[in-house]
């Protein structure tokens, strides 16, 4: 491991225990990732593809091996210590949006910069920027409700965005949305990977959503089964 | 952090008036806990007023001492009986008691008055000279007798304001009419400035005032020369009453010739003692009060903490979301004793607001007097945010220790 790696992973295991038995999400992954990296798992249900981002995402702790993100050991840090490196270099977009209910985009794209302690002022123009980012400049103020499931998505990217995360996070971002939001959506991580340099991963079902990486990684049981990194950035279909 | 917590208080706010009905009713225990204690307060403040009130108006620094003895229950024992008390024991007393002001006497029955075609019966009270002063009395018309008219026996009389109103026309002037007691013509030539009821209930207007050498001479008769109903004395300042007791109590043994094994053929009564009882019963109305007061508030403090609870399953998926965006746990701790105290502290102000009215009511309605006190208020309101603080914690800690994962994945 050098510290060049954003993300090493060692031998990474995630047991969970139902009643007596013992469901073995994750075994033994051992994972590199380079900063500006654009990597698609993919897999088949169930294969332990949520399990791993969750703890990529420091969301939750693995049950044995190492997890280094940017050089630091977290496998065995404490909630708070986790809740801060969400906040400053983790950006997550769920399948289901996850934006809060009856709160304007925002201030639903506020709110990561509300938890850093920001004044008021600057939370406003960041989202904002944010907003813009993701096409959604004139959206500020409708609620969720209000909102298609792409925009939602879009809203939900811009949070993601707004505290200029070192990695985004992204678990089957597509899952709920038609062809061509989908599209949208990943021309927007495409757009930040190129020209920010931001390390994605998207997990996805998908082979087309798959090919706008450049790096693919196949999981089965819990296991990396393959790890290809594309030659040339263009494969996308369109 | 300013900005967060203003915003957190903000929030709190948004989403109670979001719940509108649900918050409201959630308020209910608080109102009523807030509002009883407020509004009991101002009308117990306003009964000890009025009982201050009554004391000061029965004279200052006064000392009553009557013939008889205590007996074990506080109720005299031999009273109309052996007369022990004399105009010679107050005129020792004001020798050998130097903290003593000013003693006077008096001695009093129920007696027919007649004015013209008018009669009422009113208690006369043959008084010394000192008895006015003594007793705070002022004159709204005329003034006390003289020197001369009480060593005379002049027939003279002071009259309340009660026996005025009865036997006399609204504007007519007393002073100078003459009235008959027990038949012996009188000439009026004071009228007293109303006192109002005593601490016990007496009407302290309806009495008439005669010098005492005459009450005793030519109305109310007497066993032998010199024997009194009651004594008073005052002191200069009210510190000195106790040391004035113990010294009246010494001087009167003394003279009464008792034995050490012998019980007192007097009691002695001061100011103090005669507040005491009244502010007692209202003490206890207090304590009563209180446990209503806290009783609400407890159940108010509950019925936070249950919709909390609530209100923490509902959003468990926003606790998840706020986590995976950065949320530490005291900010989910804060966010939720914000909206605990949010609820506890409006329902606190409302609580303040109805209390206040409920006292106005009290006094317009029934027409005792209340004084709305500036420290209930705050007291009540401080305690209202610490109910909310104290049932805020639990559910506020149950929802900071959430693990974000279990949280997000919540159904
Ligand atoms: N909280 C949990 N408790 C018990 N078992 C769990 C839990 N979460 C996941 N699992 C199990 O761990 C394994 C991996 O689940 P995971 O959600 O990571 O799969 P996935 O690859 O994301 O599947 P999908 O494509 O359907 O989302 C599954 O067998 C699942 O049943
Ligand atoms: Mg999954």
């Amino acid at each position: 491991m050098t510290m060049s790696h954003l993300i090493a992973c060692n031998n990474l295991s995630k047991t969970y225990r139902l009643g007596d038995i013992d469901v073995e999400a994750l075994r033994g992954i051992n994972l590199a990732i380079q900063p500006g990296e654009f990597i698609a798992i993919m897999g088949s249900s169930g294969s332990g593809k949520s399990t791993l981002m969750n703890i990529l995402g420091c969301l939750d702790v693995p049950t044995a091996g190492s997890y280094c993100l940017n050089g630091r050991d977290i496998a065995h840090a404490e909630p708070d210590e986790l809740a801060e490196i969400r906040s400053r270099t983790i950006g997550f977009v769920f399948q289901n949006f996850s934006l809060i209910p009856k709160t304007s985009a925002l201030e639903n794209v506020q709110l990561p910069l509300f938890y850093q302690g920001l004044s008021l002022r600057e939370q406003r123009s960041r989202a904002q920027s944010a907003l813009a980012r993701v096409g959604l400049a004139n959206r500020e103020h409708h609620y969720p409700t209000q909102l298609s499931g792409g925009q939602q998505q879009r809203v939900a990217i811009a949070r993601a965005l707004v505290s200029a995360p070192s990695l985004l996070l992204a678990d089957e971002p597509t899952g709920n949305l038609d062809t061509q939001s989908s599209q949208e959506i990943m021309d927007i991580f495409q757009s930040l990977n190129h020209t920010d340099g931001l390390t994605i991963l998207v997990v996805t079902h998908e082979i087309d959503i798959a090919a706008y990486a450049s790096r693919q990684i196949q999981m089965r049981d819990g296991c990396i089964l393959s790890d290809q990194t594309s030659i040339g950035m263009g494969m996308r279909v369109s | 952090m300013g900005s967060f917590f203003v915003l957190t208080v903000f929030t709190a706010f948004r989403f109670l008036n979001r719940n509108r009905l649900r918050s409201g009713l959630t308020t209910v225990g608080i109102i009523i806990g807030v509002g009883s204690v407020i509004a009991m307060v101002s009308i117990g403040e306003g009964a000890k007023f009025a009982i201050q009130a009554q004391v000061a108006s029965m004279g200052t620094n006064m000392i009553l001492i009557l013939p008889g003895a205590t007996s074990v229950g506080g109720v005299r024992g031999g009273s109309g009986g052996a007369v022990t008390l004399t105009v010679n024991d107050a005129l020792d007393l004001q020798k050998k008691v130097p903290t003593l002001h000013e003693t006077g006497w008096a001695k009093r029955d129920v007696m027919q008055i007649v004015y013209g075609n008018q009669n009422v019966n009113v208690p006369v009270n043959g008084i010394s000279p000192t008895y006015l002063t003594i007793r705070d009395w002022s004159f709204t018309s005329g003034g006390p007798f003289t020197e001369g008219e009480m060593e005379t026996t002049s027939r003279v009389a002071l009259l309340g304001q009660t026996v005025v109103d009865n036997l006399f026309v609204p504007g007519e002037d007393p002073v100078g009419k003459m009235i008959r007691i027990r038949n012996v013509p009188f000439r009026i030539i004071g009228v007293l400035a109303p006192k109002g009821q005593s601490p016990t209930g007496n009407d302290q207007d309806d009495i008439i005032f005669i010098p005492f050498t005459t009450a005793e001479r030519r109305v109310l008769g007497t066993q032998f020369l010199g024997s009194v109903g009651a004594l008073f004395a005052s002191t200069e300042r009210p510190e000195d009453l106790p040391a004035a007791v113990e010294d009246i109590q010494r001087v009167l043994r003394d003279r009464h010739r008792l034995q050490p094994d012998q019980p007192d053929d007097f009691t002695i009564r001061t100011q103090v003692d005669i507040g005491k009882v009244q502010e007692g019963t209202g003490e206890t109305l207090t304590i009563m009060m209180f446990s209503v007061a806290s009783i609400s508030l407890l159940v108010g403090g509950i019925g936070i903490m249950n919709i909390l609870l609530v209100s923490v399953t509902e959003r468990t998926r926003e606790i998840g979301i706020r986590m995976a965006v950065g949320a530490k746990r005291r900010h989910i701790l804060i966010q939720f004793l914000a909206e605990a105290m949010t609820l506890s502290m409006v329902g606190g102000l409302l609580g303040v607001g109805f209390g206040i009215l409920g006292a106005q009511a009290t006094t317009i309605v029934a027409g005792w007097p209340t004084i709305i006190s500036f420290e209930a208020i705050m007291v009540a309101f401080l305690f209202s945010a610490a109910v909310g603080l104290i049932f805020g914690i639990y559910p506020a800690n149950k929802a900071a220790r959430l693990n974000p994962i279990d949280a997000l994945r919540y159904e």
